[in-house]
């Protein structure tokens, strides 16, 4: 009879065992279909020189895709990382998601170029293809061109020396890609 | 050196917590007068220098102190005053701490107002929320410090408050809200208390009824003004939207409505006390579990705050050893012996009983809801969304359930009473009831509405119910009224359960009768929605103080009659370049005209939305008279007179310093 009074304990015991495995599953992570295949193909315009570029001109890897634009407030928060990244000689190139190019132009103009190129996707199909959730999002393509890893949201230093390091052998200690952010 | 004043204050604060957590506790298991005795100045020394630490934060926000982090990433010099103050609460650390500052605030309220109570029980319950203090303060100073600086890298200006939060409801909204929430925790350090002393009688329950009662009327109004809010500022007219944060805020709301009936039948007749001390542990910890739910970043919402999976970490170590902690202490402490008091099936405690278990399943239902995506992530089943469809379904009948539940309870009898005399009471007015229901439904444009039938039904029942439940008190065989019967305990419960009637009725014809149309719309054109007729008149430019704002300017007329010129605005804030929606609405009791501008399309011309919202007023108004009506119960002389019958006895062993 006296057992029935443990019911509640035992019921919060769950919840909170639920509760703490929810603490290391992240519910913004999506699940990438794309991670492991290759980039998505396209032909579009490059948003400054305004050449036509395919999925063969986001090469050598290992480097980064960067979604952003003008209209997404996080970008700007990361920006100032992505420079810092680009000054050690991460290779980034952007995907111009949604946007208005003359914005965009604008954007980098003001705020600095960390890109290599920028595939001005105006109308979000290469977006699409490639499962885009919201800006910003990042992917590290392989030196295969194969899609290695997503991550959704800012980038930051925090964010890059945990999973994206990995991808980058040559780039040594990142710590001093903070430092370089903070000289920038 | 004003922020390390108030770090110091907020460490001093946490210092004397933890005083307050340990000597009354130790005082009241040796006997000892002078440690218990010490509990009501502690509690207030803690209010005092929280208060403080607050108060130099403020100052912070006001001077424009972007060296601390916190007003730098919420605050911008070109933000009015008053919102550099309330910017101060719109993140995780200030936030923190103004829920510190409002549970010190609720330590001093209780060591104030209790001193005719026990010494034995005033130190038990000032310990016990000394602990919950200690808690949180260790959570602000450890993983949140408000007062941490931006050295030496200090920005020029701040990042700006978020736009959305910029609006006077948002001032006012977040500490009601605490106040109800962190209210919950009286009641909580009560249970704990009669189970530590193992007295779960009615002295108990008639304790601790009016701090809960004035808690979850706080609650309900820091809810009604957050549905408010949503649905001016964000822009699409949606009222509630079944988001973890607003589940996190309604679950205590729906635990704290049982706790109330609850604590009634303990306090008139001593039965249910083990329900009662668990619904008491339950609404405070799912207060607990909100502040987890939304400082964690377990779930995705538009409210959460920045999640910080550490912050989670301390939130859960916490959340188990006051949940943890309590319920073990309720399985080995309740009370051993079922109450002996009797009572028939047909009674106002079975009735009683029926709205626990009513709200205790709604509180459930929309537990699992919430917790639905958590679950099938955990066990990696997928990722899903649980949405209104789930709620609606299972929320809206439950409510339903319990609406007729609320007339009858009033007015049967306490122990034994016969359904032949439910039937010689009511018998009338369900008729009349009925007949109203059946023919308003018919009043819709579109035929006989099923479902405003039905809510007119309930909601009349319910009215019907109390207007009976007044006119019973007042008549008196000879004659005059005796206005002395309708006791402010009497008038809050009947505010009250009208406000509920109110806000059911209000949201059944709001989601039927609503109409919404999303038009292109330029200068000159005119549109046809509801009866009345929106013209667009202007479209201009104009500067706030810290954002540049689109207007369009309305003029709606109703048969040719001018009804009002609405000025819907698209501002773009100038630090965060953020854009907002600022709709227009004309209120009315019987409906609100809302507009809300979409994008510009071309030349002058703008996806505009326009709704028609029938008696959506009826819901805040509703969920103030529920508010109100809570609060209302407190100013019962029984609640002061029993404070005076007992001064005399205690006075020897309650010789509490101020």
């Amino acid at each position: 009879m006296r057992l029935k009074r443990f019911a509640p304990l035992l019921g919060f015991v769950l919840l909170a065992g639920l509760l703490y495995k929810g603490l290391s599953i992240d519910p913004t992570a999506l699940p990438a279909a794309r991670v492991g295949q290759p980039f998505p193909s396209f032909t579009q315009l490059e948003l400054t020189s305004g050449r036509e570029i395919t999925e063969q001109s986001l090469s050598p890897g290992p480097a980064l895709v960067n979604v952003w634009a003008t209209w997404c407030y996080s970008c700007r928060l990361e920006h100032p990382y992505l420079l810092a990244l680009a000054a050690r000689g991460v290779p980034i190139f952007g995907l111009n998601y949604k946007d208005d190019s003359v914005k965009a132009r604008e954007w980098l103009l003001q705020l600095g170029d960390p890109y290599r190129l920028n595939v001005a996707d105006e109308q979000g199909l290469v977006g699409l293809d490639l499962g885009v959730y919201g800006a910003p999002e990042t992917y590290v393509i392989g030196a295969d061109g194969h899609i290695k890893h997503r991550h959704v949201g800012i980038l930051d230093e925090g964010v890059f020396d945990r999973d994206f390091v990995k991808y980058f052998p040559d780039m040594g200690v990142s710590g001093s890609v903070g430092a370089a952010a903070g000289d920038s | 050196m004003i922020p390390e004043l108030g770090h110091v204050a907020l460490i001093i604060a946490f210092c004397l917590a933890v005083g307050l957590a340990l000597i009354p506790m130790w005082g009241s298991m040796r006997r000892d007068v002078t440690a218990m005795n010490l509990a009501p100045t502690l509690a207030v020394a803690v209010a005092l220098f929280v208060a403080v630490a607050f108060a130099l934060l403020a100052v912070s926000f006001l001077q424009d102190d972007f060296t601390v982090a916190v007003v730098a990433a919420n605050s911008n010099s070109l933000l009015p005053p008053i919102f550099k103050f309330s910017a101060l609460w719109g993140n995780h650390e200030g936030s923190l701490l103004l829920w510190v500052l409002i549970l010190s605030g609720w330590m001093t309220a209780v060591a104030l107002f209790s001193r005719g109570l026990p010494l034995l029980m005033v130190a038990r319950v000032l310990s016990v929320m000394g602990m919950i203090a200690v808690g949180f303060l260790a959570f602000s100073l450890l993983t949140s410090n408000p007062f941490e600086r931006l050295l030496p890298n200090t920005p020029l200006d701040g990042n700006d408050l978020n736009p959305l939060l910029q609006d006077p409801g948002l001032i006012i909204h977040p500490p009601l809200l605490y106040m109800g929430y962190v209210g919950l925790s009286v009641p909580f350090a009560f249970a704990i208390a009669a189970l530590l002393g193992g007295r779960l009688d009615a002295s108990w329950a008639r304790w601790s009824r009016p701090w809960t009662n004035v808690a979850w009327g706080f609650l309900s109004l820091g809810i009604m003004l957050g549905s408010w809010w949503a649905y001016y500022e964000l822009g699409w007219g949606g009222w509630w939207f079944w988001d973890p944060v607003e589940n996190a805020s309604f679950m205590p709301w729906l635990m704290g409505a049982a706790l109330v009936h609850s604590l009634a039948v303990t306090e008139k007749r001593g039965v249910f006390r083990s329900w009662t001390v668990l619904l008491a542990i339950f609404a405070f910890s799912l207060s607990l579990l909100g502040t987890f739910l939304v400082r964690s970043g377990v779930l995705t919402s538009v409210h959460a705050f920045a999640a910080d999976p550490e912050r989670g970490l301390f939130i859960l170590i916490f959340l188990a050893l006051v949940v943890g902690g309590s319920l073990l202490l309720y399985a080995l402490r309740a009370p051993a012996v079922a109450s002996r008091v009797v009572y028939s099936a047909v009674s106002r405690e079975s009735l009683l009983m029926a709205n626990n278990l009513v709200f205790t399943v709604a509180t459930v239902v929309v537990l699992l809801g919430t917790l639905f995506p958590l679950v099938m992530d955990a066990f990696s089943l997928g990722k899903y969304s649980v949405g209104p469809p789930y709620f609606n379904a299972v929320f809206v009948p439950l409510m339903a359930l319990v609406m007729p539940f609320m007339t009858v309870g009033p007015l049967s009898r306490w122990r034994d009473d016969t359904a032949a005399r439910w039937l010689h009471e009511l018998l009338v007015p369900g008729i009349a009831i009925v007949a109203i229901a059946v023919s308003l439904g018919f009043l819709g444009k579109e035929g006989f509405n099923l479902w405003i039938a039905l809510a007119v039904l309930l909601a009349g029942w319910v009215a019907l119910g109390v207007v009976k439940d007044a006119w019973r008190r007042l008549a008196n065989p000879g004659g005059s009224l005796r206005w002395r019967s309708l006791t402010p305990s009497f008038m809050g419960m009947a505010v009250a359960h009208i406000g509920f009637a109110g806000v059911v009725l209000g949201a059944v014809v709001v989601t039927q009768q609503n109409v919404e149309r999303d038009l292109r719309m330029a200068v000159g054109d005119q549109q046809e929605l509801g009866g009345y007729r929106f013209e667009m008149l202007s479209v201009g430019q104009q500067a706030g103080p810290n954002y540049l704002a689109d207007q369009a300017v309305f003029a709606v007329t109703r048969d040719g009659q001018p009804v009002a010129t609405l000025i819907p605005e698209k501002r773009r804030y100038f630090a965060s370049g953020q854009i907002m929606t600022e709709a227009a609405i004309d209120a009315s009791i019987w409906r609100d005209l809302y507009i809300a501008l979409g994008e510009p399309i071309g030349e002058d011309a703008w996806a505009v939305r326009l709704q028609y919202k029938p008696m959506v007023r009826w819901l805040w108004l509703g969920a103030l008279m529920i508010g109100l009506g809570a609060l209302l119960t407190v100013a019962d002389r029984r609640y002061r007179t029993q404070v005076q019958r007992r001064d005399a006895p205690v006075v020897g062993v309650a010789g509490v310093a101020p």
